[in-house]
């Protein structure tokens, strides 16, 4: 074997839920001018794409980076039981204070996904609709979770 | 104007040619018990195989000739990947039938690395930037130039 290669392993994934982007601390006006139509007071939902992108090394033993059988699992069990068919202002902990967009959900499934043991958690990436994605790799310069 | 591009500055430009094939395969490690086998690769461990429609990516990284216009000859690249990735894994069995993986267990990683391999050295203008391999449209691997401590 020649140069070292890197390798990574994607998987996507589906969920449905509603949100409502909306925060209290802004009046009806500002809210209504920041979120337009996403602000609906009932919510509104969408078909979530997620892919979930695991790098490392080719386990030889497996021909693996990571094992979807414990893959698909653990994303089960830390995202898709979590978000599907859920309101995710008010039945996702995270989002009672910061608010449910594509981005702050892409940022906390990648902190629900980091300790997946296989692998290093290289990017995730949500389609909120067939013409908005949204992408983390971890990187710090992201502003803070409450910052908008 | 040699190396320059449009305006006179250089450009790198990604292309990505797209081509299919479909194959057989199953994953059995013969080091492991048939208990183990079956508890790490569940349904993929069945001896008689199973098939996929592969979807390879290729992507080559260059600038653009400026007499062409052109990073490389999409004809030339289309030819690569039949010769090289087509003829070699199109209805073969991966297990069986193809050099380049024996002794592998042909997963997504080790076939998407074994096509890198096979790629880099064929191509004469431009790099190769990545492969990426769809094993289905929920689940791919991509292989690109590691950093020393990167392994495949």
């Amino acid at each position: 074997m020649s140069r070292p290669l890197k390798l990574s392993l994607t998987r996507r994934y589906r969920f449905a839920a509603s949100h409502r982007l909306h925060r209290p601390s802004f009046s009806e006006a500002e809210n209504r001018r920041i979120y337009g139509k996403c602000s609906n007071p009932y919510g509104h939902g969408h078909n979530y794409v997620l892919e979930v992108t695991i790098s490392g090394p080719v386990d030889p033993a497996t021909g693996m980076v990571a094992n979807l059988g414990d893959l698909d699992p653990f994303v089960d069990r830390e995202v898709i039981e979590a978000f599907d068919h859920k309101y995710l202002n008010e039945q996702v902990p995270e989002f009672a204070e910061n608010v449910p967009t594509a981005e702050n959900v892409c940022r906390e499934i990648y902190r629900r996904l980091k300790p997946f043991p296989a692998g290093r958690l290289e990017r995730v990436r949500l389609e909120e609709t067939s013409k908005n994605s949204f992408e983390f790799d971890g990187q710090p310069g992201a502003p803070e979770p409450d910052a908008r | 104007m040699e190396g320059k591009g449009l305006r006179g500055e250089n450009a790198m430009i990604r292309i990505t040619r797209k081509v299919e094939f479909s194959a057989a395969h199953f994953y059995h490690n013969p080091d492991l018990s048939p208990e183990e086998n079956r508890r790490i690769f569940g349904k993929c461990n069945n001896p008689h195989g199973h098939g996929h429609n592969y979807v390879l990516e290729v992507t080559i990284a260059g600038e653009p000739d400026p007499a062409t216009g052109m990073v490389l000859d999409l004809k030339d690249l289309k030819d690569i990947l039949q010769r090289e990735v087509a003829d070699r894994m199109d209805h073969r069995h991966l297990n069986y039938e193809v050099p380049e993986l024996a002794g592998q267990i042909p997963t997504c990683e080790n076939i998407a690395a074994a096509i890198w391999r096979l790629l880099e050295p064929k191509i004469a203008t431009g790099k190769l930037d990545r492969v990426r391999l769809y094993e289905s449209p929920d689940l791919y691997a991509d292989c690109t130039a590691g950093q020393n401590g990167d392994t495949a």
